[in-house]
């Protein structure tokens, strides 16, 4: 419905805007391989600055928090999550609307405000910060993400497809296992791979209610941007972004791919 | 229990949700192998009473008892009751496919696999689906009517003794619903199984059934055979809603030897012996507008009943002509004329003419709600 | 029939019950969520302990501090770098949203495309920032290789770079909600709109932006109440010239171990958050277009 050149102002601009969303993320990417350490002219192609993460241990040891603590956070807050969406998805109960609206507030509460409650909350407990508290408050932000893919999931789910699986002779039992499952579990999916990127990628969260040695890779991350600029950043970052990018493109085929049919 | 034994019967059973009552105090008795039509407009309860016998929902607390073929189910699961369902908007699995699908029950009696394929091409067969066409292709693959086969011979194929149909040809268009109505009726023939069917559609319940019960309001308004239900309506609801139906209202003047005059429009008519007429009490009939003719004041046959009015419209029906009459007091009469051809023999009825619409004394219907 | 099957069954309908279901979740996010929200607020009204902590009692001093001139300043600058960062974002995000909508088969890919930034890491986004903003940082290196400037200007540690990082990490927020209320649009309204003799522009302004508005008004607030708690970018792009609300609360609970201020701090931003979220919720219910 637009003039030709109308459109063409239109594209050129949207095409900025584009290339402010990703023109950053790429030279970081592009850097990461540059064999230059101070300046920015490119200077020839390098995978040295990769190899140099091997030997600093503080980087080996966050990654390995990382995905310790992304693992059991998402495990716990996949379950949980899916528990939660189910309940809202497939019963009518007093007050479920309202448990519906409250599902949200820990998706638009600050994240510095869950670190510092938690932080205080912790402490006025006498408890020892350390990778459990970190999977706590990952659980904790998690939960709702995972409950709201899960329950978009199951609204597009046709509950008639239990019922006819119910008088087709299957159990409740059989049921959950043959139908009910095999057609959330992209959402269940996605809802995990969403949960694991939130953890992975938490910086503001974990910085309050990470002990000492208990440090993250985005901990360990952010000490050494606030320190200096030098290329083994661009290298870690870019490992991070190629994960994180991976495992959003997945969740975002999933949760769309199913409700597409 | 005797081979006489009801093959489904419903004892005062109710349904409550959220305060309101889906279905009341319902008793019904369904014979084997009848193909029986709960028919009626949509929030009537006759989906709450399929799902009720499919034990999808639970009657109320002392809510009446449910009886398939002489036992008692009411505190059984659907698994545990011997029928099948096809839904409204089919619910096949879309993860498994259409061969999957038809063997998701067969499965779950823990038939051999063996035994599982030849029956699964025969229920296929049943439906009129190739098997080796369709088989392998998943639901989101098929057409509406092609689904519709798939979710009839995966309920076909557990040789159910009870079939529950929910609205399954809603979805499909015309034509095709037309061909599948006729093949559903003469499935139930050929296997002998009892099928209840529950639809909005009056002319699908009509070509399909062998008894209808007319649901209003939770209850049932009225239940007999097609001919019964749309020739002998009992109620206004039941005249209305089946068809379409003339209502007359008029005054019992007396008795009249097998039947009644009645002073209507200014004036007599016959009306045929009904209990619930008194003289001087107030009587409402139903007329079919088929049954009705049109005649020029004066030119009226002897033995008619005759109401004076004025054409107002005539609407082109294709296979019939509406004429609408305005009568004395107002209100409109539907007279619908057969079409014998407007090109070659054109209807001699024009707007704003004087009539007489007439009608045999018996075929006017003494409705209970007056 | 297997004989532990009736048991199996009994349990599968136990479980399958709201309250049964509810539990692990809404439990975890009493105890790991409310509660701590609770201890924290409860802290924002107690006396400062000598060595960080609290001790018991009951003040209001720490919401009395924010009218100190030192803190109303902070709280002045955090209201207008997140009012310009949201214009700008509605600026920039509404055309893209505009022409997501209308891309046809490029849909997916355009949309992929927002969806995936709105999910990478702040962290790693804003490093990228940093990388192109400092002194001797891709920007400066290019202008000076051009001859445009002689010496490196200074983009890092200024609201500049403080809002330029707030509209990278906070785009997405606004082209999505806005995306998805055009989307829902039916076309042939547009149509209506020609054959009843609207122009373009009479078409945009009358039909399309009266019916994206729920999506606006959402957008909007999903870029300025997280703006307004933000902490990585003011942290990072500002240094310690360009405190935010959030920095604040940061600080309060590091260096200056001030916990009943810093708990105060963070209340004030949840409040504003909450007003925030019920504003948006009455403008959606409100809304002919529906929620986004």
């Amino acid at each position: 419905m637009l003039s030709g050149r109308t459109s063409r102002w239109l594209g050129a601009a949207v095409g900025l805007v584009y290339l402010f969303l990703h023109l950053p993320l790429l030279i970081l990417v592009a850097f990461s391989f540059n064999a230059s350490r101070f300046s920015v002219d490119w200077t020839g192609f390098t995978l040295e600055w990769y190899r140099r993460l091997l030997e600093r241990p503080d980087i080996l040891h966050g990654l390995r928090n990382s995905l310790i603590v992304g693992g059991a956070a998402t495990v716990i807050a996949t379950v949980c999550g899916t528990l939660f969406a189910l309940a809202l998805g497939r019963h009518r109960f007093r007050g479920r609307r309202t448990l519906e609206s409250l599902l949200y507030v820990p998706l638009v509460t600050p994240e510095i405000v869950v670190g510092i409650s938690l932080l205080a909350f912790f402490a006025a407990l006498g408890v020892a910060l350390g990778l459990a508290t970190i999977v706590i408050a990952h659980v904790a932000f998690s939960i709702s993400f995972v409950a709201v893919v899960v329950r978009a999931r199951l609204m597009g789910m046709d509950r008639s497809l239990e019922e006819a699986a119910l008088t087709l002779g299957a159990d409740e039992v059989t049921t959950f296992w043959r139908v009910t499952l095999p057609q959330l579990l992209p959402g269940v999916v996605a809802g995990g791979l969403l949960a694991f990127t939130l953890s992975f990628d938490d910086y503001v969260i974990t910085s309050f209610v990470a002990g000492s040695g208990s440090s993250t890779l985005p901990v360990v991350i952010y000490g050494m941007v606030r320190r200096t600029v030098e290329p083994s950043i661009n290298a870690i970052s870019t490992i991070v972004l190629v994960v994180t990018t991976i495992l959003i493109y997945a969740a975002d085929r999933l949760s769309r791919g199913g409700a597409a049919r | 229990m005797t081979a006489l034994a009801a093959a489904v019967e419903f004892d005062r059973v109710s349904k409550t949700f959220d305060g309101h009552r889906a279905v009341d105090a319902l008793s019904l008795v369904i014979h084997p192998g009848e193909f029986f039509s709960l028919l009626g407009p949509s929030g009537c309860g006759k989906t709450t009473t399929l799902r009720l016998l499919a034990g999808l929902e639970q009657p109320d607390p002392d809510g009446g008892r449910i009886l398939i073929d002489g036992q008692v189910v009411t505190e059984r699961r659907p698994y545990e009751r011997n029928l099948s369902m096809v839904f409204q908007n089919y619910a096949l699995f879309p993860h498994l496919s259409v061969e999957r699908n038809v063997a998701f029950g067969l499965e779950q009696r823990s038939m051999p696999r063996e035994a599982m394929g030849p029956r699964i091409r025969q229920a296929l067969d049943l439906v009129r689906l190739d098997p080796d066409t369709f088989g392998r292709r998943m639901p989101s693959q098929l057409s509406g009517g092609q689904r519709q086969r798939v979710a009839l011979a995966r309920a076909l194929v557990l040789e159910p003794a009870l079939l529950l149909f929910d609205e399954p040809l809603g979805a499909i268009d015309l034509k095709l619903r037309k061909e599948m109505q006729l093949e559903l009726k003469a499935l139930n023939r050929r296997l002998g199984i009892t099928f209840v069917y529950v639809t909005h559609d009056q002319e699908e319940a009509l070509t399909m059934s062998d008894r209808i019960a007319v649901m209003d309001h939770a209850r049932i308004a009225q239940l007999g055979t097609p001919a019964e239900i749309y020739e002998n309506p009992r109620t206004a609801f039941v005249a209305g809603f089946i068809g379409e139906s003339n209502l007359l209202e008029g005054t019992v003047e007396r008795r009249d030897g097998d039947g009644w005059l009645v002073r209507m429009d200014g004036e007599t008519i016959r009306v045929p012996h009904h209990p619930a007429l008194a003289a001087g009490g107030a009587v409402r009939l139903a007329v079919r507008p088929e049954w009705l003719d049109l005649f020029r004041p004066g030119e009226v046959p002897p033995g008619e009943n005759a109401l004076p009015g004025t054409v107002r419209d005539i609407v082109y029906l294709g296979e019939t002509i509406h004429v609408l009459v305005d009568r004395p007091n107002g209100r409109l009469i539907r007279v619908a004329l057969r079409n014998e051809g407007q090109l070659i023999k054109p209807l001699a009825w024009r707007r704003g003419e004087a009539a007489r619409v007439g009608w045999l004394p018996e075929d006017a219907q003494v409705l209970e709600d007056a | 029939m297997a004989g532990g099957r009736p048991l199996l069954r009994r349990l599968a309908r136990w479980a399958d019950r709201p309250a049964t279901l509810l539990a692990p979740a809404g439990g975890w996010l009493v105890v790991f969520f409310l509660v701590p929200l609770l201890i924290m607020a409860a802290y924002s009204v107690m006396p400062r302990g000598t060595y960080g902590g609290v001790e018991t009692g009951f003040t209001l001093e720490h919401y009395r501090r924010f009218f100190d001139p030192l803190y109303l300043d902070i709280l002045r600058r955090t209201v207008v770098l997140s009012a310009v960062c949201t214009a700008l974002c509605l600026v920039l995000g509404y055309p893209v949203a505009y022409l997501i909508a209308r891309s046809g088969r490029w849909k997916n890919l355009l949309l992929v495309l927002v969806i995936v930034p709105f999910w990478t890491s702040f962290l790693v986004r804003t490093f990228a920032m940093i990388f192109l903003l400092r002194d001797t940082g891709l920007v400066n290196a290019v202008l000076l290789r051009l001859g445009l400037i002689s010496e490196p200007l200074i983009l890092l540690y200024t609201p500049f770079a403080v809002v330029t990082g707030l509209v990278y990490t906070f785009l997405p927020f606004m082209i999505l909600p806005i995306y998805a209320s055009l989307e829902r649009m039916d076309g042939s309204l547009l149509e209506a709109g020609a054959l009843l003799g609207a122009g373009p522009v009479a078409r945009f302004r009358r039909i399309t932006l009266p019916l994206s508005m729920p999506g606006v008004v959402a957008g909007c607030l999903l870029v300025f109440i997280p703006a307004l708690g933000s902490f990585i970018p003011s942290d990072l792009l500002g240094g310690a010239k360009q405190m935010l609300i959030g920095n604040l609360v940061q600080n309060q609970f590091t260096a200056a171990r001030n916990w009943p201020f810093g708990s105060a701090a963070s209340l004030v931003v949840m409040a504003a958050v909450l007003v925030g979220v019920v504003a948006y919720l009455r403008s959606r219910d409100r809304a002919p277009g529906g929620g986004v």
